[in-house]
């Protein structure tokens, strides 16, 4: 590997680590909820970088219906599945905080039901791509992440209609955060974007290699048939 | 500047020709046959299942036994089927449609059809249309059938304003058929496209969906207003009409 891939894979770890210690030992223990709290700086700072993952597929796909370049949809497909990584991520540890703290594993609430809604959406959108057929693909694609991303205010706008005229469940923290959260919060944001961003570094590459190797192949045949 | 007529010919007098004819009958501009194009594919779409009968059959048996599979999940005779039946209704009227919606572009692969479409000048938005227009009918169809038999076997009765459902139905049924037929289209370059359109559809219809469910259970129960889920109905709509027909030329002549 070379070396600016090493030092950036460094620089991730050394962040997960001091975030990992601020979260851990830094951030004070929350009144109520205890040392569970402390799944927070995780399960926050996942959801917002899949957020900006999806957004980045969005502008990605947008980009590609207008130019249609290789690079546009190469960007698009590594976004869309870093992002649903990382929704997976905040799915599996917000039970995990529920269940000791509101008593239950999942509710319907609208936070909760609009993020699984949202990351269905772009489960949806990788599984289209593993089943369209031929070169078409990236334009089926991108024309799903713009309905996706049309849908996603008319997810929340409904969703949350629907579920505040019941009663709610209590949501945890709600009210100030200690500035020592916050620090904890944002350095651990920090790190998971710029774990996001060498995943999706390494995802990109790979998908460029395959498709190289795909159009070489393709013009190998091509050129193996031609004499003949 | 004298000299350019002299090099192009027969490009200039035609320029000046169609200019003068745009001028003097707009009408006749290729735009203008869009309902033409629109009109006779519906037709089209029409006799067919007219003669065939397949997408209207199917959806409905599928349906009623929707509605019986069901009644065996759920107590139907209770107090709370009004509170029900408004779920109960739209899932099976989306799985209906779901069995109409992936026949709407398998007929025309078929003697490449399709292909003959994306070689015309037609505007793929009247094919769009058409196909649209011809699902919402099939599915109205489908509604105004079996919703005197979902009251029949639920034993419902409206307490609120009624006259609001069959607006619900319009708005719902369109925005499940303008997507689905976009999404037929999408899944028509898949391998199983049968099982594709359900799993891009109902993800991306689940707003609309809520909004037709919600509204329908306000007023059988006559609980409160449903203006809200109109509205958000009518948007859903008037957002996701605009993206297919901005996009459908796209996915159509996608290679």
């Amino acid at each position: 590997m070379k070396t600016p891939v090493l030092i950036a894979i460094a620089v991730v770890v050394a962040l997960l680590a001091f975030g990992l210690y601020q979260g851990l030992v830094v951030a004070p223990t929350e009144q109520t909820m205890g040392d569970v709290q402390r799944i927070f700086y995780y399960h926050v700072p996942s959801a917002w970088t899949c957020f900006i993952l999806f957004f980045i597929n969005f502008v990605a796909s947008i980009w590609y219906l207008f130019t249609r370049t290789s690079k546009a949809d190469a960007i698009a497909v590594t976004m869309a599945e870093v992002g649903v990584v990382f929704w997976s991520v905040v799915i599996i540890t917000g039970p995990l905080w529920a269940r000791p703290v509101w008593g239950i594993w999942w509710t319907w609430d609208a936070r909760l039901t609009s993020t699984l809604v949202l990351g269905l959406i772009y489960v949806s959108y990788l599984i289209l791509r593993r089943f369209a057929t031929g070169g078409q693909t990236p334009i089926l694609a991108a024309a799903l992440a713009v309905f996706g991303f049309a849908d996603v205010p008319f997810v929340y706008l409904s969703i949350w209609y629907f579920r505040t005229q019941h009663p709610q469940p209590v949501i945890g923290g709600g009210g100030s955060l200690h500035p020592a959260m916050w620090h904890a919060l944002l350095y651990n944001w920090l790190a998971f974007s710029a774990l996001a961003a060498l995943l999706c570094w390494f995802r990109y590459q790979l998908e460029r290699k395959q498709r190289d190797v795909e159009e070489t192949l393709a013009l190998e045949s091509l050129l193996e048939g031609s004499p003949k | 500047m004298s000299a350019t007529p002299s090099v192009t010919p027969s490009a200039a007098p035609d320029q000046t020709s169609s200019a003068v004819h745009a001028a003097r009958e707009p009408v006749l501009r290729p735009e203008s046959r869009a309902p033409h194009v629109l009109f006779a594919t519906l037709m089209k779409d029409l006799r067919l299942e007219w003669r065939s009968k397949d997408a209207i059959n199917s959806m409905l048996f599928f349906a009623l036994l929707v509605v019986v599979v069901f009644s065996f999940s759920f107590d139907p005779t209770g107090d709370d089927a009004r509170r029900i039946a408004g779920g109960l209704i739209w899932v099976a009227f989306l799985f209906a449609a779901v069995v109409a919606l992936g026949q709407t572009w398998a007929r025309e692969i078929r003697n490449q059809v399709l292909d003959a479409y994306r070689v015309s000048t037609a505007p793929a938005n009247d094919l769009f249309l058409a196909k649209a227009l011809g699902n919402f009918l099939f599915v109205s169809v489908l509604e105004v059938v079996m919703t005197p038999l979902f009251v029949v076997f639920y034993n419902l009765r409206v307490l609120g304003p009624a006259y609001l459902l069959p607006v619900i139905a319009v708005l719902g049924t369109w925005a499940l058929v303008v997507n689905g037929t976009f999404f037929a289209a999408i899944s028509l370059r898949t391998r199983s496209r049968e099982v594709m359109l359900p799993l891009i559809l109902f993800p991306i219809s689940i707003p609309a969906l809520l909004g037709m469910v919600e509204a329908t259970k306000i007023i059988l129960t006559g609980e409160s207003s449903a203006k809200f889920w109109i509205v958000l109905l009518a948007v859903y709509d008037l957002v996701f009409t605009t993206v297919c027909l901005s996009l459908f030329e796209t996915v159509l002549d996608a290679e």
